[in-house]
């Protein structure tokens, strides 16, 4: 198969022949680095210190990892699931990470529990952050109301609209949301007047940077913050089965989750890495998020990463039924990850990750968040390929990273299988985009 | 190693220092407002109304340096479809006018033109170098060889929040002049210069730099005069380019260029009024 080495323990050698999972920022490979206004170095150099001092702090460890049994629900639980698997392939047994059982409903509090903790060691009193679907800005309200700081949150006009329900949760939390209204209004250009925001009042704000882009240090810190994801599934896999999955499958939009989940899986050669991304309506469609598909390197919010991009380096609008992964680049991380071929990224089709949606509910009754639907159709895609991974006989093993529970997305939903009489919330975004 | 590279916006700065002892005015406008053409007539109103150096803006879809006004400008530019080559076309159009001319780009733009590429084609074009505002020192080793190799200036920025040491770094890699911004923020008009700007550039002098230059946030003639008494340049963005944009919504296309050379013009007697001050 393609994507996967044939050597075992494969190195990169700007890693320094060191494990692929401590591999440090600012640089993967070609990407990664801090393509940003210099008004912002030293705020990432701040953060980037405090961060270090605070990873051979015990009482920084011991503080995150109270919240995290006490406040956010970890450990999050490992769910098989036999009904749905039968979709995925003959004798596949596939294993859920529980994500979305955590407060908020996601993966991202992981990321913003840390975040908040490191902002009060810096003596800042206010955070801004942007968010897509609205399960960042969602959980980063949430850890300014536990924290006692202020908070403001950047979404684009259009997704105000799309996820009206996440913008009155964060408002119920103490936020100020602030719908961006230029550009394509969608994530990207909340990004943009996030950073616009903290160059002006980088003295007294923290950027709650929600994925694992951006400059140097937040590919790398953000995703120190979602290793605990990767840590204990293959923790209780192992209890589980006894063995290491065959193979791991997360969607990527920026690619927190996947970065989570796959971290603990680097150094292991012989699980397969399978990132998702939104194939859109499809990539011949030219309405996507398939920077790996459509993409090619290129810089945007401050890190060199595959991008959608056209012949002049223009950002082109991306496209995805999910707000999640609507974003027209990736971490850098990811980008060095599908060159050395250690992990495999694929694109998932909107109609895909819509039927993956369907059936996980009706199969297992659960409901997943549309990002996460694609990770499932995405499993449902490899599975074909699934009885060639193993040649003792045993029983493929899938690991699926469920992100994100789909209670934000009730109304998409309802409207894309007529249940309601609503145009599907996805044409929204048509309208005159840059 | 170092390459020695004639520089001329810096020939420029010590020949109006020299001859009229005064700050150079740098007036900013982007490619392709309201229309490719229309940018260049418009940046040919400006020299002709006394701006001494220019920058020109390469329309970018995500413009993090940039307020409210340059980005209507560029979206506007965008969608009537100006291209980045455009940029190279317009700079062969408005150079040997007497004022360098500067192209001030976002750093994807040129990767994706080729850093050696648009290094070779903005020289010949009669471009004297970039302003470039997310791009770092530290993240430019492909543009420090195009700019020796081409002699091009290369104008990196520097803000309030600066350390010693990346004030003195900054100043080593620049030519031309050091960007100073005069505040943490993005381009816009503001009501007042403060103090921190002036602070400033005697910081970023004392770290090594050559000349250095004030912007964002100078929209008036008073706040020209009094950056000029202590700074090697005068940048004004925003207030020439909303001459262009207010003309545009009223209707009255053509009254834009008289605005524009009005406030240039203004703009211009203010950087003069500090001749001679000492600094």
């Amino acid at each position: 198969m393609s994507g996967r080495p044939d050597v075992p323990g494969i190195r990169d050698i700007r890693s320094g022949g060191g494990p692929l999972a401590a591999h440090l920022g600012p640089y993967f490979g070609d990407f990664g680095g801090r393509f940003v206004p210099e008004a912002l170095i030293a705020a990432l150099d701040e953060i980037d210190t405090e961060y270090h001092k605070a990873l051979t702090d015990p009482a920084f460890g011991k503080e995150l990892a109270r919240l995290h049994r006490t406040y956010t629900g970890r450990p999050s639980p490992l769910t098989e699931v036999p009904r749905f698997a039968r979709h995925v392939g003959e004798g596949v047994r596939v294993f859920l990470k529980r994500e979305d059982l955590n407060h908020t409903g996601s993966h991202k509090i992981n990321n913003v529990l840390g975040q908040a903790l490191l902002v009060k060691r810096m003596g800042k009193t206010r955070l801004i952050a942007e968010t897509g679907a609205g399960q960042h800005g969602v959980a980063t309200a949430t850890a300014a109301a536990l924290m006692d700081l202020e908070c403001t949150v950047y979404m684009g006009e259009e997704d105000t609209r799309r996820q009206a329900l996440n913008v009155a949760r964060m408002e119920l939390l103490g936020a100020t949301v602030v719908p961006v209204t230029i550009g394509t209004r969608t994530l990207k250009d909340a990004i943009n007047e996030a950073l616009r925001d903290w160059v002006a009042n980088v003295e007294t704000t923290h950027y709650l940077l929600g994925t694992v882009t951006g400059p140097h240090p937040f590919p790398e810190m953000v995703r120190d913050f979602h290793r605990v994801i990767g840590e204990e599934a293959r923790a209780q896999l192992l209890e589980e089965i006894g063995r290491l999955p065959d193979a791991v499958a997360a969607c990527v939009g920026g690619g927190s989750n996947a970065m989570g989940i796959f971290n603990a899986f680097l150094d292991d050669p012989d699980v397969r890495l399978f990132g998702f991304e939104a194939g859109g309506e499809g990539i011949e469609s030219g309405r996507h998020s398939a920077r790996f598909r459509g993409g090619a390197p290129g810089v945007l919010h401050g890190a060199k990463s595959y991008l959608l991009q056209d012949e002049d380096g223009q950002t082109l609008p991306s496209h995805s039924v999910s707000a999640g992964l609507d974003y027209p680049s990736v971490g850098p991380e990811h980008a060095w990850l599908h060159d050395i071929g250690r992990a495999d990224y694929r694109p998932v089709t909107d109609v895909e990750a819509m039927e993956a949606f369907r059936l996980l509910c009706r199969t297992e009754g659960i409901i997943p968040a549309i990002e996460s639907a694609h990770a499932l159709a995405g499993a449902i895609q490899i599975g074909r390929e699934a009885s060639a991974w193993r040649e003792d006989g045993q029983e493929p093993v899938l690991l699926v990273n469920l992100s994100g529970r789909g209670d934000k997305d009730v109304a998409t939903a309802a409207a894309w299988f007529g249940l309601i009489e609503d145009e599907p919330v996805v044409l929204a975004d048509e309208g005159e985009q840059l | 190693m170092s390459v020695v590279v004639r520089s001329q916006v810096g020939e420029r700065l010590d020949a109006l220092r020299a001859a009229e002892g005064r700050a150079a005015l740098i007036g900013y406008l982007p490619v392709g407002y309201p229309t490719v053409g229309g940018s260049v007539e418009a940046v040919r109103t400006m020299i002709d109304a006394g701006v001494d150096i220019v920058e020109l803006g390469v329309p970018y879809t995500d413009p993090v340096m940039d307020g409210p006004v340059i980005q209507r400008a560029a979206d506007a530019a965008l969608v009537g479809g100006a291209r980045v080559r455009d940029t190279i076309d317009a700079v062969e159009k408005v150079a040997g006018r007497g004022a360098p001319i500067l192209v001030m780009t976002y750093w994807n733009l040129v990767l994706r033109y080729g850093v050696d590429a648009f290094a070779r084609d903005l020289a010949a074009a009669g471009g004297a170098g970039l302003i470039t505002p997310d791009l770092i020192p530290d993240e430019a080793a492909e543009w420090m060889a195009a700019s020796d190799a081409h002699g091009l200036d290369r104008v990196f920025l520097v803000a309030p929040s600066s350390t010693p040491e990346r004030l003195a770094s900054t100043a080593a890699a620049s030519r031309g002049f050091v960007y100073a911004a005069s505040t943490m923020g993005v381009t816009g008009e503001r009501a007042t210069v403060g103090p921190r700007a002036e602070e400033l550039v005697t910081r970023t002098r004392a770290a090594g730099a050559e000349h250095v230059c004030v912007g964002l946030g100078v929209s008036r003639p008073e706040q020209a005069a009094q950056v000029g008494a202590y700074a090697d340049g005068v940048i004004v963005g925003s207030a020439l380019v909303r001459t262009l944009l207010d003309a545009q919504d009223a209707g009255t296309p053509a009254a834009g260029l008289d605005a524009l050379a009005r406030l240039t013009a203004d703009l211009a007697a203010g950087v003069a009024s500090s001749a001679g001050v000492a600094r």
